[in-house]
């Protein structure tokens, strides 16, 4: 048993810590503080101004990947440097793991380099390398939990694959230059069997985004494709495989999820704020209600960290983590939401005032988390769901079994 | 990083699993929730041939210089056994007392005795007041010659009707703060003047009252410095509450499997109710809270193990952990239905001990307000 907190560098070689410096300079001096600022306010990265150029310019030293192969576009460098890139991003930015996600698309790369021909490693490797955004196109209007239900049409037509059909809630679709979609290429297998992964760029005619307005006030998009040729040379992996490497993909990403660092910011600050703020002449802090509920929200984001270094330590040993990667998600999600109710009762009135608001506390953390929050139970995989896929897959509970008189659409 | 025990732990908590199922089946357990003792002899016997009572103690009182991690291997088995009997009082609370606090020749007396099996212990702390405060330890010793004559009712004390010793935890002191001027005594349980009464206990956990009435007690009885037992007190206390948040979980885990394997099985509306998501999500949620009991507790001993600073960990295993173990056999409860609800079922066992071990060493309220002390609030 091992529960030794790694110090940051204490592991570095000598090449490492040369390596670490020299990054450290570099982004002490390009990351601009409009930057830093932004990603602060819990917001999604895909929106956040400056990230992208911030990126292009990373790409440009090969640090994006850093451990790609340098005709990939990446530095060359042995396992352990990407790690170092996220952590020096880390001091210096609000959650590095979600900023290069949100930077990258994060999926893309891994899943090309595993799925992608030597040629569409050529062609799509260095432009990730090099920063071009993605944007994640799964979900549609009749597809949210029920994802292989997907819809969206690639039609064969001798060399090219014609998009018909709509995407939704495709956050950063405003912004990047590539749609990373899961599209049905054979409408006449089983709904799993029929999808493919299919590169669009975003900017080819035909292709339309539309803003919508999530509740928090961020922006997120409708992505119609209207009779849009792509070359079949854009589809990654082979034709029907789209859905099992869809589902790695999700998987992997809801392992992420649980590193939101929110949680431990929101609790910290509201332990701090119940200590300088008075209430009828004492210290909130001295209020019981208050003590019993931020030390239960201290446990429980204790508990949201153990779930990540377990999630961690099973993937280093290679083991199955479709189960116990929802742990987190559906943990965070939820303790994030709890944190947001409870830190709003904590604040009383003035919990309800938006950062620009004057008298605005905490610079409005709690009011924006409250509204913020709401998606994380469903967004990224709907925790309902997650729960039976805890349940079957670590337990081996029996699957729900398909409906015999499926609704017709 | 590792969750996981080395192979050495792995073997002596498989051990103690085969142990356990062939010596302490659920029919022993549930014979001893109405024994006056709660004892079986032969069990308590078997365990110390096997070096499991003096598991974590130095050689040289008949230890096997075992530490916390291994004592959490086996503590997690006798969650899973509900094994009945004085471990936690004996092994734990009055023997970790004397380990930490008492002379040479106290120790030299009593832990090879304990580690063989011979003595049992308690540690009397708790009163009618109901607290683990300082402030609501009442009971008196009164300086008198070469003596301390002791008067008062201690209540809820572990296996007290079986001890050879009770360690009395008395206000020798009105000091400043309540914490000042509280000694322990090591008391012979036949001394004139004890009565011990064994309570009913929901779990079946021997509880007793303890009334001590001018109750005689040598000087160089006393375990440790006059007046100061309060911290060392509380280090033993914290040392034993990591080992019951393992057999909590132990307990949990079982609870958890009996669910599961029950929704596998039962078949309603010609399906296995295990099919129903509403019956997945809620052994989700068991899942979540037994292994996020695990790892708190593990965490919790492994930084104990290693010398490092742990009051908040202890504080968060203990508070989540005896939540969990409810919130998990109440829920092991409502999947098994009406099968698990009569007294030949195994989950009502898992669901009395979760309350009673909620009760005892501070229950969540309590050690929420520890950790929002450690906080600095």
């Amino acid at each position: 048993m091992d529960f030794k907190e790694y110090k940051i560098g204490e592991y570095d070689n000598e090449d490492q810590k040369k390596f670490r410096k020299e990054l450290g300079e570099w982004l002490d001096k390009n990351i601009s503080p409009e930057l830093v600022e932004s990603t602060w306010i819990l917001r999604t990265t895909a929106n956040i101004p400056y990230a992208h150029e911030f990126a292009q310019k990373l790409g440009e030293k090969g640090w994006l990947v850093p451990e790609w192969p340098k005709e990939y576009g990446g530095a060359g460098l042995p396992a352990g440097y990407s790690t170092i890139v996220a952590e020096e991003l880390s001091k210096r930015v609000l959650w590095a793991p979600g900023f290069l996600g949100g930077l990258t698309g994060g999926v893309q790369g891994p899943i090309i380099m595993r799925h992608g021909t030597p040629e569409q490693k050529k062609e799509w490797l260095p432009k990730i390398a090099a920063g071009a955004q993605f944007a994640l196109g799964y979900t549609e209007p009749n597809a949210g939990t029920d994802l292989a239900g997907l819809q969206l049409r690639a039609t064969p037509d001798g060399d090219s694959y014609i998009l018909n059909g709509q995407k939704m809630f495709s956050t950063g679709a405003h912004n990047a230059r590539y749609h990373w979609l899961a599209a049905r290429t054979n409408p006449e297998l089983p709904k799993h069997k029929g999808v493919s992964m299919i590169i669009a760029d975003l900017t080819a005619p035909g292709v339309t985004v539309t803003k919508l307005t999530t509740i928090a006030g961020d922006r997120t998009n409708e992505v119609f494709y209207d009779n849009v040729r792509v070359p079949k040379t854009n589809r990654i992996g082979p034709e029907g495989e789209g859905w099992s490497i869809t589902r790695d993909a999700l998987t992997a990403e809801r392992g992420d999820l649980g590193t939101f660092p929110w949680p431990k910011i929101l609790v910290d600050e509201l332990v701090q704020y119940v200590k300088e703020t008075k209430r009828n002449g004492k210290p909130l802090s001295e209020d019981p209600f208050i003590r019993q509920t931020l030390a239960q929200l201290t446990t429980d984001v204790n508990v949201l960290r153990l779930y990540g270094r377990r999630l961690n330590w099973m993937i280093e040993k290679g083991q199955d983590v479709s189960w116990s990667a929802p742990y987190s998600k559906i943990f965070e999600s939820e303790l994030s939401q709890r944190i947001a109710t409870q830190g709003m009762q904590i604040m009383g009135m003035y919990g309800q005032l938006e950062q620009d608001s004057k008298y605005a506390k905490l610079k409005g953390h709690i009011e924006l988390a409250y509204l913020t929050m709401v998606v994380r139970s469903f967004g990224g995989g709907s925790n309902n769901m997650l729960r039976s896929i805890i349940a079957t897959r670590g337990m081996g509970l029996p699957r729900e079994p398909q409906l015999a008189m499926p609704v017709k659409k | 990083m590792d969750f996981d025990f080395n192979d050495e732990q792995k073997m002596l908590k498989q051990g103690a699993r085969d142990f356990f199922e062939k010596e302490c089946p659920k029919s022993l357990v549930k014979q001893m929730m109405e024994d006056e003792k709660g004892n079986p002899s032969e069990l308590w016997k078997k365990m110390a041939q096997l070096g499991w009572l003096g598991l974590i103690y130095p050689e040289k009182y008949g230890g096997g210089e075992g530490n916390m991690i291994d004592l959490i291997a086996l503590a997690e088995e006798m969650g899973r056994a509900c094994l009945p009997g004085p471990y936690f009082s004996t092994v734990l609370l009055g023997g970790l007392f004397i380990l930490r606090n008492g002379s040479e020749e106290q120790k030299q007396e009593i832990l090879p005795k304990m580690a063989n099996g011979q003595l049992i212990l308690t540690l009397a702390m708790t009163e009618p007041s109901d607290s683990y405060e300082a402030s609501a330890i009442g009971i008196e010793a009164k300086s008198n010659k070469d003596d301390y004559i002791i008067n008062g009712t201690k209540l809820f004390v572990p296996d007290a009707q079986i001890a050879d010793y009770i360690i009395c935890i008395a206000r020798t002191k009105k000091g400043t703060a309540p914490e000042d001027g509280i000694t322990a005594f090591l008391v012979d349980r036949k001394s004139p003047g004890i009565t011990c009464t064994l309570l009913k206990t929901l779990a079946g956990n021997k509880l007793c009252e303890v009334i001590f009435n001018n109750v005689k007690v040598a000087k160089k009885n006393i375990v440790g410095k006059l007046d100061q037992a309060w911290i060392p007190l509380q280090q033993t206390l914290q040392q034993a509450t990591i080992a019951q948040c393992a057999e909590m979980v132990g307990g949990a885990q079982r609870a958890l499997e009996i669910a599961a394997d029950h929704a596998k099985k039962r078949v309603q509306f010609d399906r296995p109710i295990g099919s129903f998501p509403v019956i997945q999500h809620v052994v989700a949620n068991m899942m979540m809270d037994v292994d996020a009991s695990r790892f708190l507790t593990y965490e919790a001993a492994w930084k104990y193990a290693e010398g490092l600073p742990c009051a908040q960990e202890i504080a968060m295993a203990k508070l989540w952990t005896c939540e969990a173990y409810q919130r998990t056999a109440a829920a092991g409860h409502q999947i098994l239905g009406g099968i698990g609800y009569t007294m030949d079922g195994e989950m009502h066992l898992y669901f009395r001990r979760a309350k009673a071990a909620e009760a005892a060493l501070g229950d969540s309220k309590y050690h929420r307000e520890a950790l929002a002390k450690e906080l600095g609030m």
